[in-house]
């Protein structure tokens, strides 16, 4: 359901992953007209170069609103990046980018 | 008649949402964390207090105007064999806000945005060769972060 956004640059033999993925990050706690808003946020997410996974993350609700990452990882120029996500309600997200 | 019951069940119904308004219904009775989230943030939080001091670097606002979004930033990358990077704000309800286990081609180093409740110290922990450091930096919040 969120929109990833996924961008990988390369420079000197690191690339530079800057995510950015759309979600709304509910931590559960939040009222809106006295009822609480149901928890929505991601609680898992991985990064793989080229099939590797680089980085397996848990992540918690205190992570702020629309998430944003950012990586250094040790590759070149075309190299394959790959993002998946799940939340607390089940839901996945992927995104794949080639480094530039 | 049907104008007098139709009053009663109004205010009946009202009683209720009052009831979950005044805050009857406690936040931690729902809590969003799961409980191997919990876990994990338990095992940082016992690693933090045996930490010694990091020779990393470690970026965040010492103000920040708005705590929903408080970047932040880990630089590792001159240490060799960083397996785990984690955000730890003390203060807040669940201390630890995200934890990034790294490995093969990733080098030491995250940024994020995380949320604050209020002012905390915030510590990064990094796992390096099997060894916990920390650099801790106080962040001051104007507006909090979570609903308040």
């Amino acid at each position: 359901m969120g929109k990833i956004k996924l961008k990988p640059k390369a420079r000197k033999g690191v690339i530079g992953i800057k995510a950015l993925i759309t979600h709304p990050m509910e931590t559960g706690q939040r009222k809106k007209k006295g009822k609480l808003v149901p928890a929505n946020h991601i609680t898992h997410m991985t990064v793989s170069h080229n099939g590797n996974v680089v980085v397996d993350a848990d992540i918690g609700a205190t992570i702020s609103k629309n998430p944003y990452f950012k990586f250094h990882i040790a590759g070149a120029k075309g190299d394959t990046i790959e993002l998946t996500y799940k939340d607390n309600n089940g839901k996945t997200g992927s995104a794949t980018a080639k480094s530039k | 008649m049907k104008r007098r019951l139709f009053l009663k069940s109004a205010m009946a119904g009202s009683a209720v949402a009052t009831a979950v308004g005044a805050g009857l219904l406690t936040p931690t009775m729902v809590f969003a964390n799961s409980a191997d989230f919990k876990a994990v943030s338990d095992a940082a939080g016992a690693s933090s207090a045996g930490a010694g001091k990091g020779s990393f670097k470690f970026k965040a606002p010492k103000i920040a105007e708005n705590g929903a979004v408080v970047p932040m930033t880990v630089d590792a990358s001159k240490m060799d064999g960083v397996t785990n990077i984690s955000f730890f704000v003390v203060n807040n309800s669940t201390p630890l806000a995200a934890s990034f286990n790294l490995s093969g081609a990733a080098t030491g180093y995250v940024s994020t945005r995380i949320k604050m409740g209020k002012t905390s110290p915030v510590e990064a922990l990094v796992t390096a060769g099997g060894t916990t450091t920390k650099v801790a930096q106080e962040v001051k919040v104007t507006i909090g972060g979570c609903g308040g």
